[in-house]
């Protein structure tokens, strides 16, 4: 399981990118690749191209971010989703907590 | 033990050889490198040795007298059991056959002759540190086997309280079919029912994020909520409230719980469903046509109560049409290859049913199929509820304690709702709550909530909101009806609904006095006909069956007395009850 993340010129913006499969064993990674970003990241991208499989849990995480990330405040945009990815996200309406492209 | 001795390099090493001067030899070797040395002369005294000593590793020579070092090999190992004893053969062989015959008889190494010091020091301490390896996997071997055995104690002792919270639901009802591993409660899955006062049900599916203890832990006050306030008749819009407050307060974030929710109505025939993260739900009709009842909602547990949408699918049904929900546990089931089961293949067994009635086993069959017979799909869950006449439902018990004390008998009150309150409080549970301290009245909550429910629903409904029931005469106009409904009641200001309660004695039991009273604008009651008593079915009905004004049919059929009293905005009740065993409902 890949984690990569990057950050924009400016600093603002954290890209993490998930490659595979998006589930319980990537709790750690997942974890880390946020939470040791410094104060002046304020928007958060997560990469879903290569991400084949997302399970419950990793709804969990996501939702674990949004609250790292302000709870309601938080900007959070979950991009390049494939259809399973997209179905899961939908069956559980994160369209209405994060920006789903 | 000596094992801390061990550990600084002091080994206890036993040396078996049957010639004097190479023992002489080797163990003065061994002692300068600072271990103990035991001796023994032939392969049996050093069986003997061993069981004495229990030295940490063994120097055998192969050929000696009495009992050979391989026989002595063996036995020694034989005795040691599980703790690695490394046993090291002392030979001057090179055939390659007898050395491999040496290993197979359990050694676990060659020292050839003549010794050579720096190797000797450098096979025990590599043997040693082999030794404590082995130990160490060993010893959280048996950790891992002591905790395990704990945590499986936990949780059957923790599943046995979940069962004594969760057990008295109406899942044993004669129209509900559900598949669920007895464990299920540990794969975060819950199933509930509970038969409401009015005579229908709640329903509760729901899966649980993460597996485990923690997963089950948010399923004890999800079972607390939906048992006590569904049998204390509150709706399943408040209902749903209160489990998501609730777990939105307890469970930590990245928790949550996906979740149907179905409010059966057998009398008027219809299902009311809320969706939050489980897959399809679907409503199959008698002749096989299904209506798909998607996720409309987030999961239970994720938003504040502001935020939370309780806002529910209303679907009128005929008896025979049924409801079929699984967790994702049947999506998701695999075959050996890795495939998951999925929505596809969900459809095409749905496809070649021709009822609701076979679909559970048409479905489980198709997930047995498709999985292999090895696993009995542990985690999914799955319900399917057919709808029925409500005369057929008589096996439901509320299952309220039946108290032998006395309570009120000779009381009044009255009880009004008025304003914005309208929108969003439901006084039903309240109400009911007063007549059930009643003793002879308990017995018979599910009569005495419908006429509640009845009269209430017709105040506001058709008093205040001004609601026509033609509009439920059609399947579009029973959505329609409902959502003007929403709307209406979220505007509505101004208003009233007076409840008058009155309880007395008669000789047989006794007699309430139910008037419910609303601010609307009544109706011409002169023109009113209950549906299926005196001029049969009205003209707006061809098929005979009048669908609304069913709720006053039933009142007037559960009542001595029902009366319209002013300009049809208040109706009057009067219910008997005796001490004699209360009549089968419907």
């Amino acid at each position: 399981m890949a984690i990569q993340t990057r950050r924009s010129d400016d600093g603002r913006t954290l890209t993490i990118k998930i490659d595979g499969r998006f589930d319980f064993s990537t709790h750690q990674s997942f974890r880390d690749a946020y939470e040791h970003g410094d104060q002046k990241v304020s928007d958060y991208v997560i990469d879903m191209s290569d991400t084949t499989y997302l399970d419950s849990s990793a709804l969990g995480m996501l939702l674990l971010l949004r609250d790292y990330a302000g709870g309601d405040a938080a900007n959070i945009r979950i991009e390049n989703c494939n259809s399973d990815v997209r179905r899961i996200l939908t069956i559980s309406n994160f369209e209405q907590l994060f920006s789903i492209r | 033990m000596e094992e801390a001795l061990v550990e600084h390099g002091a080994l206890c090493v036993l040396i078996a050889d049957d010639s004097d001067s190479d023992r002489m030899i080797l163990k003065t070797l061994v002692t300068r490198q600072g271990h103990d040395v035991i001796v023994a002369t032939d392969g049996f005294e050093a069986v003997e040795q061993f069981r004495a000593h229990r030295p940490q590793i063994v120097l055998l020579d192969v050929m000696m007298p009495r009992m050979d070092g391989m026989e002595a090999a063996r036995q020694i190992k034989a005795l040691a059991g599980e703790t690695l004893v490394p046993i090291i053969f002392l030979t001057s062989l090179s055939d390659a056959d007898a050395l491999a015959r040496c290993l197979e008889s359990g050694g676990d190494d060659f020292l050839s002759k003549p010794y050579n010091r720096v190797i000797i020091e450098a096979k025990i301490n590599a043997f040693n540190r082999m030794r404590l390896m082995h130990r160490t996997l060993t010893q959280q071997r048996d950790l891992i086997h002591a905790r395990n055995r704990q945590l499986l104690n936990e949780q059957e002792v923790a599943k046995r309280v979940f069962d004594n919270v969760a057990h008295t639901g109406c899942l044993d009802a004669s129209n509900i079919r559900y598949h669920a591993s007895p464990q299920s409660i540990f794969n975060g899955d819950i199933l509930f029912a509970c038969p409401r006062p009015s005579g229908g049900m709640h329903i509760l599916i729901g899966d649980f994020t993460g597996h485990g203890l923690p997963a089950a832990i948010g399923a004890m006050p999800v079972a607390e909520i939906f048992y006590g306030m569904t049998s204390k008749g509150f709706s399943c819009e408040d209902v749903l409230r209160e489990i998501n407050q609730k777990l939105k307060r307890i469970l930590s974030v990245g928790m949550f719980c996906c979740a149907v929710f179905i409010d059966a109505d057998f009398h008027l025939n219809h299902v009311r469903v809320w969706n939050g993260g489980l897959p399809d739900g679907y409503l199959i009709r008698r002749d096989g046509r299904r209506i798909a009842l998607p996720s409309a909602h987030l999961p239970l547990g994720v938003v504040s109560p502001e935020r939370f949408a309780a806002e529910v699918v209303h679907l009128r049904t005929e008896p025979g049409d049924t409801l079929l929900i699984a967790t994702d546990g049947v999506l998701e089931a695999e075959n050996e290859y890795g495939e998951m089961f999925g929505e596809g293949r969900l459809r095409q067994v749905l496809d070649n049913v021709d009822n609701g009635l076979e679909a559970f086993d048409a479905l489980m069959a198709g997930v047995g199929t498709f999985t292999g017979t090895q696993r009995v799909q542990d985690d999914l869950t799955l319900l399917s509820l057919v709808m029925v006449a409500s005369e057929q439902l008589t096996d439901l018990t509320n299952g309220l304690p039946q108290s032998a004390l006395h309570g009120p008998v000779s009381w009044q009150c009255s009880y009004e709702v008025s304003d914005k309150t309208l929108g969003h409080f439901n006084p039903l549970p309240l109400l009911l709550h007063i007549c059930m301290e009643v003793p002879g009245l308990r017995r018979r909550s599910g009569e005495v909530y419908t006429l509640l429910s009845e009269l209430y629903t017709n105040a506001l409904e058709h008093g205040i909101l001004k609601l026509s029931s033609a509009w439920k005469n059609s399947p579009e106009g029973f959505g329609q009806y409902y959502a003007e409904r929403e709307r209406r009641l979220a505007e509505v200001d101004g208003h009233c609904i007076r409840f008058s309660l009155r309880h007395t004695a008669t000789p047989t039991g006794g007699e309430l006095r139910l008037s419910c009273a609303d601010t609307g604008d009544g109706f011409d009651h002169q023109i009113w006909h209950p549906v299926g008593e005196r001029s049969g079915a009205g003209p707006d009905s061809p098929d005979g069956v009048r669908y609304a004004g069913r709720g006053l049919a039933l009142l007037r059929r559960l009542c001595e007395s029902l009366e319209f009293v002013g300009q049809g905005n208040e109706v009057e009740v009067v219910y008997r009850w005796d001490f004699s065993e209360p009549r089968a409902q419907g």
